[in-house]
């Protein structure tokens, strides 16, 4: 999966989580009022509306909450992949993440709902930004 | 049902029966389904007082559609919401109709999806528009529309046991029906479909799997097509062709991805009970349920949802040919052969409401006899991320 399909700027909402990525960082936000874990990035918190957001850095740890093993796609990036798995993720520290799960002998028959996993920055051939992804734990 | 308000009917409606349709546009096969539409209840362009358009093409929306149509309409309304916009502008419409805005309303769906080779379920990202948000935290994992349905059946299998099987009567039953209705089953020779008959459960186990756990036969096709209907005021409805479908009660939802949340559990959560309690009747009154088959998983949430079964029951749900249009089980499901088997160009939901209306006229190709209630329940955007549920119930005269 040498160049997939990258996160387009200026979006200034999710912005500065790809640019923590390129450090390394799988961050979310948590709200400062109510303690409300926000993901995906944005401006307020979902619970109690507040704007006071606090950006943290995950330790990448999770369980599988369900996942999708795609065999036929017509997206160029993906085409000649072979059989790739498509998942959400619950991090530890309670938000939920749209992924792939990577690193096992067949995605078909080797992921499970609650499987345990931790995050991996795929590196990109031509430069581009560094894909999180999940591997197993 | 003594208590029910019948303001707003369906006066007239229109199929377009083609599913492969070279040399058309979208936009002729909606004002070509409206003029049919139209003419099926008696009445005309001049009529028109309300357009409701999902803007999906070629110069339609609220600046195109009415020049187009060449009327000028007081109420214009542009909702698109996916696959459920049309139970969505159906319940605009009804509100329209009773604050006494509007008194003959149009709603209509044109698509060339198959004849353009439109990848929609097997496509993903496409990069194509602004950088926005959402996509820029998805298009880099290579989903497509049929995976994040597939991530909603896994999910389902795990928590509640549901077995491949009771997905597949799903299938099998949508295609009965579709095999009694001729346009369905010239649908599936123009689109080549091996073989066009009937399928048992065995048939969709062993088709190939597109996108685990979902197999072919789960499926909806991508066809062209389109229709339309007409919605009018109770007074309109005393002057019409044929008897009137009245609409009892709408509801409108989203839903999204949540941290936490339940993924088997759709907007019809929301949207079900509230048209239903503003059309006063309970989902065990319903004859026939028009459910948005874009897959097995769909139909089989949303049934859970709308309040037909428990999550956890498929199995003991689906046996006995429940159904089926020739049992005497409720609900039956899909009478015209649905997205799975009789067309699907994209946004389907429109369909719901034209079956809902044959079988409360008594014309399907599958009638149900005695039928008197019907519920089409729309589900539009992706099952297993941000979708729309939008329901409308709808009564015999």
């Amino acid at each position: 999966m040498p160049n997939r399909p990258q996160p387009r700027f200026p979006e200034p909402n999710t912005e500065p989580y790809w640019e923590a990525v390129k450090d390394g960082k799988l961050n979310y936000q948590q709200c400062s009022d109510c303690n409300e874990v926000v993901f995906t990035p944005r401006m307020h918190c979902t619970n109690c509306g507040s704007g006071n957001l606090a950006v943290k850095t995950s330790k990448g740890e999770g369980e599988v909450y369900t996942y999708s093993v795609v065999r036929q796609t017509r997206h160029p990036s993906f085409v000649d992949l072979g059989a790739y798995a498509i998942a959400y993720v619950d991090l530890d520290e309670g938000f939920r993440i749209f992924t792939n799960v990577m690193g096992v002998d067949d995605p078909t028959t080797d992921i499970s709902c609650g499987m345990r996993v931790k995050v991996d920055f795929e590196q990109q051939d031509d430069g581009g930004y560094p894909i999180p992804v999940f591997v197993p734990a | 049902m003594a208590n029910q308000k019948r303001e707003t009917a369906i006066a007239g409606i229109h199929e377009y029966p083609l599913r492969v349709a070279p040399g058309r546009s979208a936009m002729q096969i909606k004002i070509e389904s409206i003029r049919a539409a139209l003419d099926d209840a008696g009445l005309s362009l001049a009529d028109v007082d309300a357009v409701y358009d999902t803007n999906d093409g070629e110069g339609g929306g609220g600046l195109g559609f009415p020049a187009y149509l060449g009327i000028n309409p007081s109420v214009i309304d542009t909702t698109q919401v996916g696959g459920s916009s049309y139970e969505f502008q159906t319940a605009h419409a009804m509100r329209d109709i009773a604050a006494g805005k509007a008194n003959v309303a149009v709603i209509s769906y044109g698509s060339i999806a198959a004849s353009s080779r439109r990848a929609i379920g097997t496509g993903g990202a496409t990069g194509a528009g602004p950088a926005n948000w959402q996509a820029n935290m998805e298009d880099p994992y290579g989903a497509t529309l049929i995976s994040n349905y597939g991530l909603v059946k896994t999910r389902h299998m795990h928590d509640y046991g549901s077995k491949h099987e009771e997905f597949a009567e799903i299938s099998v039953a949508t295609r009965a029906h579709a095999m009694r209705n001729p346009e369905a089953v010239q649908a599936m020779t123009d689109l080549a479909f091996e073989p066009v008959a009937e399928i048992t459960v065995d048939d969709v186990m062993e088709s190939r799997t597109i996108a685990d756990p979902l197999r072919l036969l789960e499926c909806c096709m991508v066809s062209d097509g389109g229709g339309a209907a007409v919605i009018v005021s109770a007074d309109v409805a005393k002057g019409i062709k044929k008897d009137p479908v009245w609409l009892l009660g709408s509801g409108e939802a989203t839903k999204y991805r949540e941290n936490g949340g339940d993924i088997t559990v759709s907007a019809g959560a929301q949207s079900g009970p509230i048209a239903f309690g503003e059309a006063g009747i309970s989902p065990s009154e319903i004859d026939i349920a028009m459910i948005y088959d874009s897959f097995t998983i769909t139909v089989a949430v949303c049934l859970e949802d709308l309040g037909f079964l428990k999550k956890g029951e498929l199995g003991d749900f689906v046996k006995d040919g429940r159904l089926r249009w020739d049992t005497a089980l409720k609900p039956t499901l899909n009478t015209d052969g649905g997205g799975l088997s009789s067309n699907h160009p994209g946004m389907r939901g429109l369909f719901l409401i034209l079956e809902s209306v044959r079988q409360l006229r008594g014309e399907s190709t599958s009638q149900v006899d005695g039928a008197q209630l019907a519920v089409a329940h729309g589900n539009g955007g992706n099952l297993g991320g941000g979708h729309t549920g939008g329901t409308v119930i709808l009564a015999k005269d």
